[in-house]
């Protein structure tokens, strides 16, 4: 905790600060629900990769081009960047307690899943639409 | 950042070490934290080794024998001295507790006690809990009803009743909150496992109305969320209860109201 200030507000004053947020159960539910969607997900993509051990591009291409296999894919990369971000997210807040930081650092996190999970979603499509 | 190694004015040194009385021949060594507002001085461990013959058996029987009849002005808090009051909690050994429940006998070698981690030190080993109080205020920690109070009890079945057992035991010793790490990072504004068991003994009431004004107050990804149910809560408390399964309670009303 930090150290007392030299303010004279109250410590209830203090507590109850500006209020609640009315914010966190859907971050906490997201959170949720895409940790128990990677659990297939992941194994899905695991076992695949193993069994595609070996192939040749073409065949690999074709394979993660197919309609099941994508949008599998697509999921797959949607649950684990929303999930690393609202993962990320929670640890900034716990520890980094310089506003203008944290601000800058959740900013960062956010659009850094952004740009990696686009990234990822524009190549599962080229494959799936463009070869 | 969060605060990773004690502030320089923090460290804590040796200590004074009074040594066992001549003629006992069963000894226990209490190393107690120390520090006096007054001096200006770093924190330090005291040493006290005492006849166990002459002790009775709690850890609280040792600190009102040392502060009786060897250091006068050893300083904590007491009072019930059954575990029912929560003044005497404590680190002792490494895990928050009352020292009136527990046991020297059951500490290994020398017995260790410190005050509540991660709150402000009032002196030696009584915490300054005025922000927890605050903020066990801020929960309205009372029976909210607008229907006109009837001329007798306000009923609730058997089974309605049996809702607040595991919640209406907690004495807000706040040996659960002390032992939370996100409460130590964000106690200015996380509520803390004791805040948030007493918030729950209130949503968890049928004679209560203002479950959604509470449940309101509470959804904040500070106040409520930073639990990340690390569990320490749960498996320091002295009196057996689960306040990590209180804190989830909660989080279910919270999906459940959406």
């Amino acid at each position: 905790m930090a150290a007392p200030d030299k303010s004279l507000r109250s410590s209830l004053g203090r507590v109850r600060g500006l209020g609640s947020a009315k914010d966190g159960t859907m971050h906490w539910w997201a959170q949720r629900t895409t940790a128990i969607a990677l659990v297939p997900l992941t194994v899905w993509f695991v076992v695949s990769v193993i069994a595609h051990a070996g192939a040749p591009l073409a065949e690999v291409k074709a394979w993660i081009g197919s309609p099941v296999p994508a949008v599998l894919m697509l999921a797959l990369v949607v649950a684990m960047f929303q999930h690393a971000r609202l993962g990320v997210q929670v640890v900034i807040e716990d520890y980094v307690h310089c506003e203008a930081v944290k601000i800058a650092a959740l900013l960062a996190v956010n659009g850094a899943a952004l740009l990696f999970g686009g990234f990822a979603v524009f190549s599962i499509l080229k494959l799936a639409f463009g070869g | 950042m969060a605060e990773f190694s004690l502030p320089a004015n923090s460290k804590v040194h040796a200590g004074k070490a009074w040594p066992a009385p001549s003629g006992a021949r069963r000894t226990k060594t209490f190393r107690i934290y120390r520090w006096d507002p007054d001096k200006g001085a770093n924190p330090q461990v005291d040493s006290y080794t005492i006849d166990l013959d002459k002790t009775a058996p709690m850890v609280l029987d040792a600190l009102i024998k040392i502060k009786n009849e060897i250091d006068p002005t050893l300083t904590f808090r007491r009072s019930c001295r059954e575990g029912v009051c929560g003044s005497c909690a404590m680190n002792i050994d490494g895990t928050n507790t009352l020292a009136c429940t527990k046991a020297i006998a059951d500490c290994e070698g020398d017995v260790k006690i410190y005050p509540l981690p991660h709150m402000p030190v009032i002196k030696d080993l009584v915490p300054d809990l005025t922000q927890a109080y605050a903020q066990l205020r801020s929960v309205e920690p009372w029976l909210k009803s607008e229907t006109p109070p009837p001329d007798r009890e306000r009923p609730q079945s058997p089974a309605e009743r049996q809702k607040l057992d595991g919640l209406w035991e907690c004495i807000l010793c706040f040996c659960c909150s002390t032992s939370c790490p996100s409460y130590w990072w964000n106690g200015d504004r996380y509520l803390g496992p004791a805040i948030l068991l007493q918030a729950y003994r209130w949503i968890a009431d049928t004679r209560d109305e203002a479950t959604g004004e509470r449940l309101d107050n509470l959804e904040d990804p500070f106040r409520l969320y930073r639990c990340h149910t690390i569990m320490n809560c749960t498996k320091t408390c002295p009196k057996g209860l689960n306040p990590a399964k209180a804190i989830g309670e909660i989080k279910k009303l919270m999906v459940a109201r959406k």
